[in-house]
């Protein structure tokens, strides 16, 4: 009798909760379809973004047209590390990388608009919008990390896909975090948005380097504060057994939820922060 | 003709002035800078010891001053593409410009250098010394290499918003230009060598690059401020700067009078 009205409250919290989630779902899938209406202009969208994938691959090639290793990392290695970033980053721009656009809705006032609705705000300008076009990066990325995987000498087990799960899951995790992080500080920074470029944009940069190559700084800030050296580097570092630099043993690729975890607590309390400064449009 | 030069040094003072008033985003933009500065010494100075210490004439010392000297000229050249001119173009609003007594081409110009010069002083210079003073760089002892220095920078200024102004006037016949614009902001930026030098790239993608007026915005100025290829290297770059200049401004004037006949201003 217990466990039947047990079961009875799960089902009923179930429906309560797809009920919860209908409105972002109709609004993501009227973005999605909206992007798709105009055909030429999606597939150049998806053909600019396919592009900017392979300029940032390119960039890494042109390094390893001179050089053989680079920080302990030959380019199929390298290729496993950009190809785990790229993936991670480019599925998280497509879902949270509109929170760049705060600073215009900021500046037009038009934010206010949001607190008319009873769902949470950041919720809400989350699931605004979605970017398909950033599928066609994600791809180069997946193909990156494919050639990366099938070539640098990885040793498949349960162990590896765990990793590889783990890594692109927190990764994904700890990209999206930092839109987060970066648009709870654009309350204060509007015309600086551009600060928060070096940790977003810049951050996406480090993730795809070997952290072996960083000074000590750059390990403090890139290693642990943003923690980007666990988006890709140090999962892939422990898949290949690799031993690792000064302050990033090899083990420390299975820590990578906790960077993610690390990351969305500190994006939410600066999101918290800022919405808290926030003083209305004035509309 | 002194009045002709007086309203289009207006015109770059005015620009000048309007980028001073947003000293949050040359601070924003500083640390951008700097945060991608330091990455870049991480990876390419691995790289040069990963060569030996010597990789096709730059040692550590040269990378940094290449480093910091084009991490300090992105903020005055536009890599991105993106101008206010072409959003006129796009609604129409350009039809306002042609009525004022200026050339379109050159007034635009004018008040985009003046933009770029200001962000010299919070941006250019800020990301040179922090640079100087956190990682070492290598300046040249003669002043051959400031006086074609400053020629250099000043041209590649000028390449740039007469490149970018391209984009925009190709509006009068594709209306949308965002496809335009994102190839002009890949390939700007790493045929540019803002990633990596471009003596570094295979020889075909060097032929490839200098085909482009790309290196002319930001490689050749830095290549010259750093006097690494000598005096006379330094003023074969100019010179192709000139080059360039002479070939993109050229093309802007003739796009803006074909494009002038295409205009077609809709409503009323």
């Amino acid at each position: 009798m217990a466990s039947a009205s047990t079961f009875d409250k799960g089902a009923v919290q179930a429906t309560g909760l797809r009920e919860r989630l209908r409105p972002y779902r109709a609004v993501l899938a009227s973005r999605a379809r909206s992007q798709r209406a105009y055909r030429t202009s999606f597939a150049l969208d998806l053909g600019s973004s396919l592009l900017v994938g392979l300029v940032e691959l390119a960039e890494v090639w042109v390094i390893f047209s001179n050089v053989t290793a680079l920080g302990g990392m030959h380019f199929n290695q390298i290729l496993l590390v950009f190809g785990m970033a790229d993936l991670a980053f480019s599925l998280a721009d497509l879902s949270f990388g509109h929170l760049d656009t705060l600073p215009d809705f900021l500046r037009a006032g038009t934010l206010d608009a949001f607190y008319l609705r009873p769902q949470p705000i950041l919720l809400q300008l989350i699931t605004s919008d979605i970017s398909l076009r950033r599928l066609a990066r994600a791809a180069v990325g997946a193909a990156a990390m494919g050639i990366g995987l099938a070539t640098a000498g990885v040793s498949w087990g349960p162990r590896t896909v765990a990793l590889l799960v783990i890594g692109l899951a927190s990764g994904y995790a700890t990209f999206a975090a930092m839109f987060v992080w970066a648009a709870g500080l654009q309350f204060f920074l509007l015309d600086g948005a551009e600060m928060t470029n070096a940790f977003v944009y810049g951050g996406r940069y480090a993730a795809s380097q070997p952290a072996s190559v960083w000074s000590r700084p750059l390990k403090l800030i890139f290693g642990f504060f943003f923690p980007m050296a666990f988006t890709a580097y140090l999962p892939a570092v422990t898949m290949l057994g690799l031993p690792g630099p000064d302050w990033l043993p090899t083990w420390l690729g299975w820590c990578a939820p906790a960077a993610a975890v690390w990351s969305w607590v500190m994006g939410l309390l600066c999101w918290r922060w800022g919405l808290r400064h926030y003083q209305g449009g004035g509309g | 003709m002194r009045a002709t030069a007086r309203v289009y040094w207006r015109l770059l003072v005015a620009g000048f002035r309007r980028q001073s008033a947003y000293r949050l985003a040359a601070l924003g933009g500083l640390v951008a800078n700097l945060t991608f500065g330091l990455l870049k010494v991480a990876v390419l100075f691995a790289t040069v010891r990963a060569a030996g210490g010597e990789l096709r004439g730059y040692d550590t010392a040269s990378m940094s001053t290449y480093i910091w000297l084009s991490q300090g000229l992105l903020g005055s050249v536009n890599l991105t593409g993106r101008t206010d001119l072409m959003l006129r173009v796009k609604d129409g609003q350009v039809a306002v410009d042609f009525l004022r007594p200026v050339d379109l081409q050159a007034a635009t110009i004018a008040t985009e250098a003046g933009g770029s010069l200001f962000a010299l002083i919070p941006r250019g210079l800020p990301s040179v010394l922090l640079g100087a003073v956190t990682v070492g760089i290598q300046l040249p002892t003669s002043p051959v290499f400031y006086l074609l220095g400053v020629a250099s920078l000043l041209l590649g200024i000028v390449v740039s918003s007469a490149t970018v102004y391209l984009i925009a006037v190709a509006g009068f016949w594709l209306v949308e230009t965002r496809g335009l614009q994102i190839s002009y902001m890949l390939a700007s930026g790493f045929l540019g060598g803002l990633y990596v030098p471009i003596t570094l790239f295979p020889h075909w993608l060097q032929i490839v690059a200098a085909a482009t007026p790309f290196p002319s915005i930001m490689m050749y100025p830095v290549d010259v401020m750093s006097g690494l290829g000598g005096v006379r290297g330094a003023a074969d770059l100019v010179l192709a700067q000139l080059a360039w200049l002479a070939g993109v401004a050229a093309t802007g004037q003739l796009l803006t009078r074909a494009g002038r006949k295409r205009l077609e201003v809709q409503g009323g």
